[in-house]
């Protein structure tokens, strides 16, 4: 088996992933963005896994974890823009500087 | 702490032949501080649980007196007949330095038990009066707290071994008398009273502070045999100082024995309740002085001679010149007081002739009549509310005890025989004779007729005639009548101690009782009645008490135009203002008072005004350098650097925190690209 495939995949994945989370205004591609990065790294878990086959299978169990904390994630994500959209009328990013002292 | 008993022997070594054999008095005399120790017990206690008593403290105060009364008759009996009693115990308490010692003790010998057995017995005979008199008064807990005060501190006194003892003594009688003469202190009057008393004898304290000084450093000890042994052998220490420190130990005595001119406080101190006066004329206060003059005997005795002149002058001006203003004062405690001031003229002539014995009698018989006639008089004034005399009057009828008593007093006083007066004043009659000083005898025989007539007077103007005042007058309860009883009896009896060539079986006689002791006494005493000297003292005694009676009885009384004569010109403004005295000792103080003033004020607006000016400046200068230099630029500058520096970083460091989430994203992006190279490739 070739490892060099699945990393190079979730190398992309990853950039993909970090250039839509600095770049894109919407906060909804944002989340996605963050979703990409972490379904790169579900990757790179599951192919090191399958190529060293440890004897418990930490890799599956990560990545099941993972998609887990993910999902929740997402859940949480979506509910805190669908606030802020209602509020402000908008889910844009640059507009969110609530947090400046 | 070392304690010592001295052996009598030391004592008798000093005496020069006529010292017999004495005895120790055994426990009694071992015991005998308990004696002054009681009534300062029973002050502290009366001060601290005095209010939750019965009797407010009177139960306290009188059963302490009962108790010294008892042990010191013990005392006196012991000392009756040939052996006498003899004892002295000093316990030290620090060393001074030079040698010299400070130690209390007390002192076990004739002198001292006959004024241990004075003050108990007057002492008790007044305070259980004073428990009926107080009935109802102001402060009676405090009143019953001082008197024990006063006795205690008289206790300390005589029965002190030394003489730095006996000045503790001696300002505690102070100290307390002025607590009681002022115990009515919410009128101006009677606080004043109590001030003049104590500045009168502060001033002359100072004499006896300074004399004791004197003597201490020359001697090298405080302790009266070592004095009288100096004094006996005519010591080179003592020498050059004796007449100083004698006259200067006299004006102590002048002080508080008001002796002229020092004795313009005792007349004023009847602000205080009658009790106290009669205790402080008795017992406690002013026979402090004639006290000390016998103790100090042999000092004037065989050194300080030329001091006697100047206390036969100072005894018989008062003898005579006070008991004249007893005669013109209204006040019945006045005269009284004038005539207690008298009395102890005698006292001190008769010191100052050397009749050691008749001085001391004189005091011992006195005591008894005084406190009777100042008690009596205090009935009077309990029913009638008031001092004066000529608020009095006919009382005779209202009071029965009160008057037969005060009339014994009044007797023995003027010195009818055979009442106790009449044999001491014949005693210092005979003595002033014996020793050569004719014109002051027959100036004490022209006091005897003055005391007679005001004692005469004071009889008339009280007791008969009409009554004048409010009201109606009711005798006293018992309990001040009994005390009245008390003091009559031995103001009839007791001159039989002494009556010269008698000398009783076993109770001896009164020269026997004051013979063994510390000093040695070149004093006479008759071996027989004078009766021509006795005589004429009867004679002039019973002229002043008839003229008195002509001239104040119920039949003058009745016209007062038939004693208009009394009032003689000149010499009757005179005394009424008594003899300007009190004008002079105020004259006095103001003409020493102001130009002191004006110095203290010259030395305060120059000296210290300048000195506390100069200081201020001073801390000014150096706190204008201080806030300018350190503060304001030191540790100023070191606050405002923190601030600024805190306040430059943090507008540095919070532009990082613009509140955009992809700013921060991408911070985190490069900080993760940092480490990754950091690991590739640094490490």
């Amino acid at each position: 088996m070739i490892l060099n495939q699945f990393l190079i995949l979730a190398a992309i994945l990853f950039v993909m992933g970090v250039y839509g989370l600095l770049v894109r205004r919407n906060a909804v591609m944002v989340l996605l963005s963050v979703e990409l990065m972490l379904a790169a790294v579900n990757i790179n878990l599951v192919a090191m896994e399958a190529f060293w086959q440890t004897a418990q299978a930490l890799g599956q169990i990560l990545a099941v974890f993972i998609i887990t904390v993910a999902a929740a994630e997402v859940g949480i994500g979506l509910a805190i823009i669908l606030l802020i959209f209602r509020n402000r009328r908008s889910a844009n990013v640059d507009e969110l500087d609530l947090m400046r002292w | 702490m070392v304690i010592s008993s001295i052996a009598p022997a030391l004592y008798l070594a000093a005496g020069e032949g006529g010292a017999i054999g004495a005895g120790t008095g055994g426990i009694w005399s071992e015991w005998a501080g308990l004696m002054l120790i009681g009534p300062m017990l029973a002050f502290l206690v009366i001060v601290l649980f005095g209010k939750k008593m019965k009797y407010q403290g009177a139960e306290v105060a009188s059963a302490v007196m009962a108790f010294n009364l008892l042990w010191s008759t013990v005392l006196l009996v012991l000392n009756m007949g040939d052996q006498g009693v003899l004892y002295e115990r000093s316990i030290e308490i620090a060393s001074v330095g030079g040698g010299l010692v400070f130690e209390l003790g007390w002192m076990v010998d004739g002198l001292s038990i006959m004024m241990y057995w004075v003050v108990a017995a007057v002492g008790l005979a007044v305070f259980v009066y004073a428990h009926g008199y107080m009935k109802g008064e102001v402060r009676v807990t405090f009143f019953f707290a001082a008197l024990s005060l006063f006795a205690g501190s008289m206790l300390v006194l005589v029965g002190s071994p030394n003489l730095v003892q006996l000045i503790i003594g001696w300002e505690g009688v102070g100290l307390a008398s002025y607590l009681l003469i002022g115990h009515y202190w919410e009128d101006k009057e009677n606080s004043s009273a109590a001030m003049k008393a104590f500045y009168t004898n502060k001033v002359a304290d100072v004499g006896l502070i300074i004399g004791v000084v004197i003597i201490g450093i020359a001697l090298g000890s405080f302790h009266y045999w070592d004095l009288a042994a100096a004094a006996a052998e005519h010591s080179e220490l003592l020498g050059p100082v004796a007449l100083g420190a004698g006259l200067l130990l006299f004006i102590g005595a002048m002080g508080k024995s008001a002796q002229f001119p020092f004795h313009i406080w005792l007349p004023d101190a009847m602000a205080g309740p009658t009790p106290v006066s009669a205790l402080m004329h008795a017992a406690t206060m002013v026979t402090a002085g004639i006290y000390l003059m016998a103790r100090t005997f042999p000092l004037y005795q065989e050194l300080a001679t030329a001091a006697r002149p100047w206390m036969m002058a100072a005894g018989t001006i008062t003898l005579f010149g006070m008991g004249l203003l007893a005669l013109v004062v209204d006040d019945i405690k006045r005269v009284l007081a004038y005539s207690t001031v008298s009395q102890l003229g005698y006292m001190m002539t008769a010191v100052a002739a050397g009749g050691y014995t008749a001085g001391l009698f004189h005091l011992f018989t006195h005591a008894f009549f005084k406190a009777l006639l100042f008690l009596g008089a205090g009935s009077a004034i309990h029913a009638v509310h008031s001092n004066n005399m000529s608020d009095m009057g006919g009382l005779g009828r209202y009071m029965p005890h009160t008057f037969r008593t005060f009339v014994i007093g009044s007797l023995a006083l003027a010195g009818i025989f055979p009442l106790a007066g009449f044999w001491s004043k014949d005693e210092i009659l005979a003595t002033l004779g014996y020793e050569g000083y004719s014109l002051v005898m027959w100036i004490a025989v022209a006091g005897a007729f003055i005391t007679a007539f005001y004692m005469a007077r004071a009889v008339s103007l009280t007791f008969f005639g009409e009554y004048r005042g409010h009201g109606t007058p009711h005798e006293s309860p018992r309990i001040m009548t009994g005390p009245l009883w008390a003091l009559a009896i031995p103001s009839v009896l007791v001159g039989v101690v002494n009556i010269p060539g008698v000398k009783l079986q076993w109770v001896g006689n009164f020269t026997s009782w004051l013979s063994v002791r510390s000093v040695p006494m070149g004093d006479h005493h008759a071996e027989s009645i004078d009766f021509g000297l006795a005589a004429v003292g009867l004679a002039a005694a019973l002229a002043g008490l008839w003229l008195g009676w002509m001239a104040f009885g119920p039949k003058a009384a009745m016209r007062r135009s038939d004693r208009d004569w009394v009032e003689l010109p000149l010499l009757y403004p005179l005394l009424r203002r008594k003899y300007y005295l009190d004008h002079a000792a105020l004259g006095l103080v103001w003409t020493i008072r102001s130009p002191l003033a004006r110095a203290v004020n010259w030395v305060n607006d120059y000296v210290i005004d300048g000195v506390v000016n100069m200081a201020g400046a001073f801390c000014r200068r150096l706190g204008s350098l201080v806030y300018g230099g350190v503060d304001q630029h030191g540790i100023d500058g070191v606050v405002h650097g923190v601030s600024y520096g805190a306040s430059g970083i943090g507008g540095l460091v919070r532009r990082i925190q613009s509140g955009r989430v992809q700013q921060y994203a991408g911070l985190l992006v490069a900080g993760l690209l940092l480490l990754v190279v950091v690991v590739l490739f640094v490490l």
